[in-house]
């Protein structure tokens, strides 16, 4: 089991709302609809995946969801705050405390070692040097990277730089964990062991969405939603059949 | 807090870019340092001046013979006697003191060194009215001017023109257009102004230049100290009713002469002088502006180059005021090194110009701030627009460049 806890939310609290999200790019003449009327319930301690073809919407629809990515359509509610009316610094709060992102390509900071990277949300927190070096050896505990700290990425496996960048997304404790395809870049054995994380994670209470073309890494969520052209095409509960 | 951790981060980055980093600064070093070094020429040529103002002690007029012009050429008339200073010196009422010169350059000899001297014949009220110490001996006196004595002084750089030094010339004879004058004292160094370096001239008492040497009356110069109880305007106003007097000028006729006031020659100069350290110094600022352009250049690279780390820090909660500070602070940063760094080259400059060139320079507080505050600004005027670039990206555009 997993060594720290987090204040553990009941499953009926509803963490995302979104209603009729659209996301439309616009080149010249012709426009892409990535989102085409998107609407998603997730309450907490979810452990959903986000599967679909390529192209899908599925990258778009994490970012909305993280707060990276402004909708043209639709309303999104996060913890029961809308964010469609939020200004700079509130998005920039929300990212900072309610979301945890993952991402693909690990994002982590080239030149700060595995604690800096994990520090800096904490940073943008306003937090104080002691408290945060604390919090982020904790986090990196948790990853099982405790004898990591003081490396660089380019001196970790990408195994090890994810679980840095998890550690990252962590760290401040957010309402809501996102990770977009965060095995697409490691081999099967490291997918395993993130997906082991994942499932701890859940295990201790964190909300979790995932974005995932493998069937194997779906089949660790309890609920899986299908993506196609920008619309939700199925959502069901893992084991209950399609 | 934050600043601190911006601050590192600043540091971290200019330290992963050493070369590039110094290559940038170096427009600020060098425009830091040419700030500093004009404006301490500058400063230094003032100084000179105002020591020149209060070496000149009270108001003193100089009157000389008017140039007048024959197909475009000056002509001196010679309009000036030694007469026209003793009616100048006997029963006015405006003047301190009355020093006429009788200037002429000479052959002097002494052993077997020839040398072509300025020499003044003069009254021996000259070092008091020109402000001059002798460092060795003494000057003429009334009894040697009555005597028409062959007695020299010499400036304070004629022992050493000799091969000699002060104390060893002192007594001993040299040959002025090969007449024999013994020497009796040295003076102070004064330092030169302008075209003029008093300490290359020699002394001859005023009787003896014109009964021994020059043979007539003429002279150059008439120098007029103003009394305590007096006013320039007033001793100008007497100079010209006695002048006009002695020759004879015709009502509504020009006067033959000139009358300069020193004082007011030397302010003219002040103001030149300064007019000119504003100008060196604005060229010197030019390129401290160049030298920010560089910085800008140099900022906006960074920022493309780290847009996605920028996409990143806004992933995981910097608002745009975290960005702008951060690339800000860098830039200041940066500015400030190149600062400190200009600072202490213009100084090494400066003084290396007072040492090896002989200028007078003067690094102040005042300029060493000055520049430092100008870098500072520097950083920010240069780096607000980068820095405004970094925090306006939006954060999936930022997270998605390659
Ligand atoms: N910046 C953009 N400009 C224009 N079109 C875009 C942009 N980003 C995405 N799209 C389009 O939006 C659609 C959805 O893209 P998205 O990245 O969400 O797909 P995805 O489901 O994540 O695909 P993948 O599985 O390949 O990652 C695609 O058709 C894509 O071409
Ligand atoms: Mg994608």
């Amino acid at each position: 089991m997993l060594s720290h806890d987090i204040s553990p939310q009941s499953d009926s609290v509803e963490v995302i709302r979104l209603e009729d999200v659209r996301r439309r790019y616009t080149m010249g003449l012709t426009h892409v609809d990535a989102l085409a009327g998107v609407d998603l319930l997730v309450q907490g301690n979810e452990y959903l995946a986000i599967m679909g073809a390529s192209g899908s919407g599925k990258s778009t629809l994490m970012n909305v969801i993280g707060c990276l990515d402004t909708p043209t359509g639709g309303e999104y509610w996060l913890n029961g705050q809308h964010v469609s009316h939020m200004s700079d610094r509130e998005l920039a709060g929300a990212r900072n405390r309610e979301i945890g992102f993952v991402f693909q390509m690990f994002n982590l900071l080239p030149r700060h070692t595995a604690l800096a990277n994990v520090e800096v949300p904490l940073v943008y927190a306003g937090m104080k040097k002691k408290e945060r070096d604390e919090r982020a050896k904790h986090a990196l505990e948790i990853v099982g990277l405790s004898d990591r700290t003081m490396h660089r990425p380019s001196e970790m496996s990408g195994g090890q730089r994810q679980r840095v960048a998890i550690a990252r997304a962590l760290v401040t404790e957010p309402s809501i964990l996102l990770a977009d395809e965060p095995t697409g870049n490691l081999d099967s054995t490291t997918s395993r062991d993130i997906m082991v994380l994942f499932d701890d994670l859940h295990a201790a209470g964190h909300t979790l969405i995932v974005v995932t073309h493998e069937h194997y890494v779906a089949e660790h969520a309890k609920r899986v939603i299908w993506l196609s052209d920008g619309k939700v095409i199925s959502d069901s509960m893992n084991g209950a059949g399609a | 807090m934050l600043i601190t951790e911006t601050l590192r981060i600043a540091l971290l980055s200019i330290r992963g870019n050493i070369f590039r980093t110094a290559l940038t600064m170096l427009g600020i070093i060098i425009g830091v340092a040419a700030v500093i070094t004009m404006v301490a020429l500058g400063t230094g040529a003032q100084r000179a001046i105002d020591e020149q103002m209060a070496a000149l002690g009270g108001d003193i007029l100089s009157i000389q013979t008017s140039s007048w012009f024959s197909r475009g050429v000056a002509r001196d008339r010679q309009t000036l006697t030694t007469d026209d200073a003793a009616a100048l010196s006997i029963g006015t009422r405006h003047f301190a003191a009355v020093v006429p010169e009788i200037n002429n350059r000479y052959q002097a000899k002494y052993g077997n060194m020839n040398l072509n001297l300025s020499t003044i014949g003069t009254t021996p009220n000259y070092p008091d009215v020109h402000g001059f110490e002798i460092a060795n001996g003494r000057f003429f006196s009334a009894a040697d001017e009555a005597a028409r004595a062959r007695v020299v002084v010499l400036g304070a750089e004629i022992p050493a023109m000799f091969e000699t030094d002060a104390a060893a010339i002192i007594g001993r004879d040299i040959l002025i257009r090969s007449i024999p004058f013994t020497v009796i004292g040295v003076m102070n160094a004064k330092g030169s102004y302008g075209w003029r370096n008093p300490d290359d001239d020699i002394w001859i008492p005023l009787s003896t230049a014109q009964f021994r040497v020059t043979g007539d009356e003429h002279v150059e110069t008439i120098s007029v100290q103003v009394a305590e109880d007096s006013t320039v305007e007033l001793a100008m106003l007497e100079i010209e009713r006695v002048l006009r007097r002695e020759h004879k000028i015709q009502p509504g006729a020009d006067n033959d002469f000139s009358v300069i006031d020193r004082k007011q020659f030397v302010e003219s100069r002040q103001e030149a002088t300064e007019v000119f350290t504003y100008l060196l110094a604005g060229i010197a600022g030019v390129s401290l502006v160049v030298g920010g352009i560089g910085i800008m250049n140099i900022m906006l690279v960074t920022v493309t180059e780290r847009t996605r780390e920028i996409g990143i820090r806004k992933a995981l909660g910097a608002t745009r005021g975290n960005i702008l500070l951060q690339f800000l602070v860098e830039s200041i940063t940066l500015c400030l090194f190149g600062g400190i760094l200009g600072l202490l080259l213009g100084a090494t400059a400066s003084s290396l110009l007072a040492k090896f060139a002989g200028w007078q320079t003067v690094v102040t507080t005042d300029s060493a701030a000055a520049a430092f505050g100008f870098s500072a600004a520097v950083g920010i005027l240069f780096g607000i627009w980068p820095a405004k670039r970094a925090a306006q990206l939006d954060p999936i555009d930022a997270l998605r460049h390659e």
